[in-house]
């Protein structure tokens, strides 16, 4: 498993990433935790002459509060995330998806901003930021601008990240007060989600306030289940109305047929795991 | 001299740790990867993508001038000089062998088969140039499944004119052992039972841990091959019989292997190439594969059709077995190739006492993998087989599983037994394994909460399995390996060097891979010889120091290896009595040896073994005319297999709405006669039973439609860790083999041989209410979900890997090569 050869650039600054990016275009790949980058160039499937880390580049690590939002930084790591207590308090379905990624060691190495940016449809992040309604800043050239989930996620491993882009930083909403629950649904431990469910929701009483529900692995990107966060609103977090409403989880999506089960299983399952995480979520 | 010393307590049954963990576990040893000699090159393989293809050109211009390149050869290149790769088992006379070059000129026959090799200085620049090999390939039709397979219409190999290799077998009956199948069938049709089934092996790899490596030195007298095998003594055999260097010539080394589960018990196209490129360049050539190419091109395990049909009386007694297999091959006929299949033709019958019996295996040639032994060779296969159907024919009388069994397995005071399939079992008490198994494991507790969940219809519900399994294990009785036309015998060497200081030197042709016998062979002769455990050193896997063996597998080590050893120790002894009575001034009728020493019965002079070792070396006070030397050596030739049984008991938890598959409790009580040392018992057991519950939930290797592996990484073959197991409640018990003076049993595979039909078992059991009668392995949450909801078990036949050609992510141009470079 030797990756063919390739430069190794280590800058420390957004701008000199910026600009051997600009310098390199096509010739380059942006590595973060190299979780994902790495195996492929092993594996040769992907060769880049340039190969520019941006480990060095301290500013795009760490998790601050500012106002209403709680910001990510692309390069922090998913065990830091998982650790972090603002993101438990506030934003509490990131919490719950990323310890079920992978394995410790790759939560050690790979980032929370690698992880979107790869935009792997069964990665566990995606679903969760979607649900979140998190806004991605991407720096380029011209400067940075911010990108909405629901543009974010372009299509298979495609976001709205541009050649010439670096995804700097992940801003989330807090959703303080919110029950989160990730419902990730595996073979074996280490695996990549075959279906995951991430439900964070807002009671009133016994009542669903609001719900907001993100699918993993149900299509070419992470998606977010509407009809059902519609339908939830004003239910009981009982069985029988968290059931009925999770219907419908499997409406508008495309999931993949692969050994771990064809795309009939998979919406089955989204209407099951669906029910699970809501129900989990909504626990007092 | 006195020795004051007293004699250790006995190492025999003692939990001693592993004295070899530490230098394997933190990899400072001799991994063969490990190995650089000077001015040493590096290989690096081109390998077919396709499964089938005629090679039409092949340009190696471009990658001979990549930089570091000594040279680029294709098959043609290396013609005759290559050697050919092996098939130790022709199961019949008439078998059909292609020839199996390590590197073809004309045509492939599955993806992963090498096709050209570049020598280069670095690994790196070998990895290179191999990309700049341009290959132009001609597709052939190539045969990917078993039941197309024997309709002939397409040929893995078009110029042998059929798929079939060969068709071996066994009828109880013609043999003499029982009578005829078919009668027992008929008459089961009128007034008994017949239970018709069919399971699916499927195909599975091996995955050790360290992927497979090989460096040859051509520089000294003697040529030195260092690989990472489980076979060092039979490497050596091969390559002198296939490539012409005189044996005498030949050094093989297997210096520390990170595990085999018999995936290194080969004779690879690698090892022959990297012998064949050492020799013609002169220098030292190493290659080490990628986890890819592991997956692609070592060999396969298992992989056959299963066909039963059980007939019985309504009582439940059985009264005849027919098996019919088909087994798949894969593109070659590997070393032991189709005798994998026939190893399990003699465990069938497994613990019971059926009276007739009938099997046949017709082997088969594809175009995917070759296929050999893995853990439990053919044995998992019959054991899964028979301990399903047990449980069908329990469901169909509507009896408790183990009541079925009882009915129809040989009683302890029936021992020794002669089975219908021509065996002798020596010793066991499945009764005693078997009610100690349903004690610890809760039996009727469990069966009560699975009768609550199922007329509550919860939607968990709870399934038990039971698998009561005999192997026979210790390869092999060198008579019988002969009768079966095995291209050599089953017996094992040892010697032990008394060395002037005291300490002991232990060789053996066993070749260790991770199993503990450095740790467990030292107890013996510690105890054997009454030395301290430390003062024992195992020396092994190198034909220039141990030069007689026949290597690790079919568990064999501890009871034919051991027990060589333990001979070899009498040996000692013998050979140091007259001298001790000289030294002693004693009658060598007087002689009495314990605890290490020989004393003069009726007096309390005596003398340590060790201190005749140094009189021996100083040789200034010996008897006259005696040799100074009592070390020895020993031969064993096995007079039987030994036949370890047990009775495993599982529960899982079936979620029923989605399928997902949650172990509760699974007990084992094995019987392995003496055990050396619990520890290493356990870890086997434990090992063993992950081994089998991975196959019943986890593993599969898959081809697509064209012959492509898409289980070809970690990814997609899913192995489990420990964090997908439990914790298991092991328990041994032991009647010991009458068959060997250690009274050892074999205890490498029981743990997979048992543990998968007992886990099948129990999903079908949680599942019978919904009418399921089999899910097909591995039992995965999606076929169970479909199984209750009653449609098709098939697994999506365009299965794409997860790290495909479009994992390769944007913006960068090379990303077709991951469509078109197999294994790179
Ligand atoms: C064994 C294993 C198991 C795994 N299991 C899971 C799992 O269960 N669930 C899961 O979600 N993930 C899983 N992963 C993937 C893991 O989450 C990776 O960390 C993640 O996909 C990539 O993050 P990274 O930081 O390592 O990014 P890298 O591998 O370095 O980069 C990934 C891609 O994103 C691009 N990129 C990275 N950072 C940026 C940036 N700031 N701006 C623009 N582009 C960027 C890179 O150029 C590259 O194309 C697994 C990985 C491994 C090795």
């Amino acid at each position: 498993m030797i990756p063919a050869q390739f430069e190794y650039l280590a800058p420390t600054t957004v701008e000199e990433a910026l600009s051997a990016l600009a310098q390199h275009g096509d010739d380059a790949k942006i590595m973060a935790g190299g979780q994902s980058l790495l195996p492929v160039m092993r594996m040769r499937l992907n060769a880049p002459d340039y190969v520019i880390d941006l480990g060095g580049i301290d500013s795009l690590r760490g998790i601050r509060e500012e106002g209403d939002t709680i910001v990510v930084g692309a390069m922090t790591r998913h065990v830091d995330v998982g650790n972090d207590p603002l993101l438990a308090e506030h934003a509490a379905l990131i919490s719950r998806a990323v310890v079920h990624l992978a394995d410790p060691q790759v939560r050690h190495r790979g980032t929370f901003g690698g992880a979107l940016a790869h935009a792997d449809p069964a990665g566990d992040l995606g679903g969760p930021a979607l649900a979140l309604g998190a806004q991605f800043v991407v720096t380029g050239p011209g400067g940075s601008r911010t990108v909405a989930a629901d543009d974010f996620f372009e299509d298979l491993f495609t976001t709205a990240v541009g050649d010439d882009e670096i995804l700097t930083e992940v801003r989330i909403p807090k959703h303080t007060g919110w029950g989160a629950h990730y419902e990730k649904f595996v073979r074996v431990a280490h695996q990549w989600s075959i279906v995951a469910v991430g439900a964070t929701v807002r009671m009133d009483g016994g009542t669903i306030a609001e719900a907001r529900i993100g699918l993993t692995n149900m299509g070419s990107t992470p998606l977010r289940a509407r009809a059902v966060e519609d339908a939830l609103v004003g239910q009981p977090a009982t069985e029988d109305a968290v059931g009925e409403a999770a219907q419908s989880a499997a409406e508008g999506t495309n999931p993949p047929s692969d050994l771990n089960g064809d795309a009939d299983y998979r919406r089955h399952l989204a209407t099951v795991l669906t029910r699970r995480a809501v129900l989990a979520a909504a626990q007092p | 001299m006195t020795v004051t010393e007293k004699a250790p307590d006995q190492e025999i049954g003692q939990a001693r740790r592993r004295k070899e963990d530490q230098r394997l576990i933190t990899g400072r040893t001799r991994y063969t990867d490990n190995i650089v000699l000077p001015g040493m090159l590096h290989l690096a393989m081109v390998r077919s993508p396709y499964a089938h293809a005629r090679i039409t050109s092949i340009d190696t211009d471009a990658a001979k001038a990549s930089p570091n390149v000594i040279d680029v050869l294709t098959g043609a290149d290396l013609g005759e000089g290559q050697g050919v790769c092996i098939n130790a088992w022709p199961i019949t006379p008439d078998q059909k062998t292609p020839v199996h070059l390590p590197i073809p000129s004309d045509r492939v026959a599955f993806a992963g088969e090498i096709v050209a090799v570049v020598v280069a200085r670095s690994a790196a620049e070998a990895r290179d140039a191999a990309e700049l090999v341009d290959v132009d390939y001609e597709e052939l039709p190539a045969i990917l499944d078993l039941k197309e397979a024997v309709k002939d219409e397409v040929l893995a190999h078009p110029d042998l004119g059929t798929n079939k290799s060969a068709l071996w077998v066994f009828d109880s009956a013609a043999a003499g052992t029982g009578g005829d199948v078919e009668e027992a069938i008929s008459k089961a049709r009128q007034d008994g039972v017949l239970i018709e089934r069919e399971f699916r092996q499927q195909r599975l790899i091996p995955a050790f841990m360290e992927p497979r490596s090989v460096v040859v030195d051509p520089t000294g007298e003697q040529l030195t091959m260092w690989s990472a095998t489980q076979i060092p003594h039979i490497l050596r055999f091969a390559l002198a019989a296939t490539t012409g260097v005189p044996e005498s010539k030949i050094r093989v080394i297997a210096p520390d292997v990170g595990g085999g589960f018999g995936g290194k018990l080969q004779a690879t196209p690698e090892e022959w190439i990297t012998w064949a490129i050492a020799r013609r360049v002169g220098k030292p050539v190493k290659y080490t594969e990628t986890r890819s190419e592991s997956l692609m091109a070592a060999h396969h395990g298992r992989d056959q059709w299963q066909k039963l049909t059980v007939a019985a009386r309504k009582d439940g007694t059985v009264t005849g077995l027919k098996v019919e297999l088909l087994a798949n091959l894969g593109a070659y006929v590997a070393i032991v190739g189709g005798g994998v299949p026939v190893l399990g033709a003699f465990m069938y019958n497994a613990i019971y006492k059926f009276p007739a019996y009938h099997f046949s295996c017709q082997t088969l040639l594809t175009n995917e993998a070759w296929t050999d032994a893995y853990r439990g060779a053919g044995r998992p296969e019959a054991t899964f087989a028979i301990e399903r159907m047990m449980d069908e024919l329990a469901d169909e009388l509507g009896v408790d599983p183990l009541e079925v069994r009882e009915k129809n397995w040989i009683r302890h005071e029936e021992f020794p037994f002669t089975t219908v399939a021509g065996l002798e079992y020596d010793s066991g008490n499945y009764e005693a394994a078997t009610a100690k198994a349903k004690e610890h494991f809760g039996y009727d507790d469990l069966r009560a909460e699975q009768r609550r969940r199922r007329e509550a219809k919860d939607r968990v519900q709870l399934g038990i399995g039971v698998s009561t399994f005999t192997e026979m294990c210790g390869l092999a009785p060198s008579r019988v390996l002969g009768s079966l036309d095995y291209g050599a015998g089953g017996w094992e060497h040892a010697e032990i060097r008394m060395l002037a200081t005291g300490k002991v030197e232990v060789v053996t042709g066993i070749s260790p891979h991770g199993q503990g016998h450095e740790t467990s062979f030292s107890q013996i002769v510690a105890d054997r010889l009454g030395v301290p455990f430390e003062d024992v050193e195992i020396l092994h896997g190198d034909t220039a120091v141990s030069h007689k063996g026949l290597d690790t597998y079919g568990s064999r080590s501890l009871v034919v290896g051991g027990e060589a050893l333990a001979r070899a120790t009498d040996k000692v002894i013998e050979r140091a009595k007259p001298i001790a009575a000289h030294l002693l001034e004693a009658s060598i009728d007087d002689m009495e040896f314990t605890g290490g020493r020989f004393s003069v019965r009726g007096t309390d002079k005596g003398m340590a073994l060790t201190e005749i070792a140094t009189a021996v070396f100083t040789g200034h006070n010996l008897p006259d005319g005696a040799e100074p030397s009592i070390d020895a050596e020993a031969t064993y030739d096995p007079v039987n297999f030994n036949f370890p049984h047990g009775t495993h008991l599982c529960a899982v938890e079936v979620d029923t709405e989605t399928g997902e598959i949650t172990m509760r409790k699974y007990t084992c009580v094995d019987d392995i006669g003496t055990v050396i040392n619990p520890l290493l018992v356990e870890g086997q057991v434990h090992g063993g039973l992950v081994q089998g519950i991975a196959q019943a939930l986890w593993e599969e290797a898959v081809y697509n439609d064209q012959g492509t592996l898409v289980t070809g990484s970690f990814v997609d073959y899913t192995l489990p860790t420990a964090a997908d197991t439990i914790s298991f409640d092991t328990d041994t018990d032991s009647t010991a083999c009458t068959t060997n003076s250690l009274g050892a049993k074999g205890v490498g595979e029981a743990g997979t041989i048992a543990s998968t039909p007992c886990v099948v078992n129990a999903v079908v059991d949680a599942l019978r209410p919904f009418g399921v009668h089999d899910v097909r392995m591995p039992c995965t949450p999606e076929r169970v979900w479909k199984a209750i909801h009653d449609r098709d078990q098939d697994v999506a036949s365009g299965a794409v890997p997860h790290f495909g050609a479009d994992t390769g992510m944007e913006g960068v141009a090379d990303r077709s090569t991951g469509a078109e470079g197999a294994g790179q």
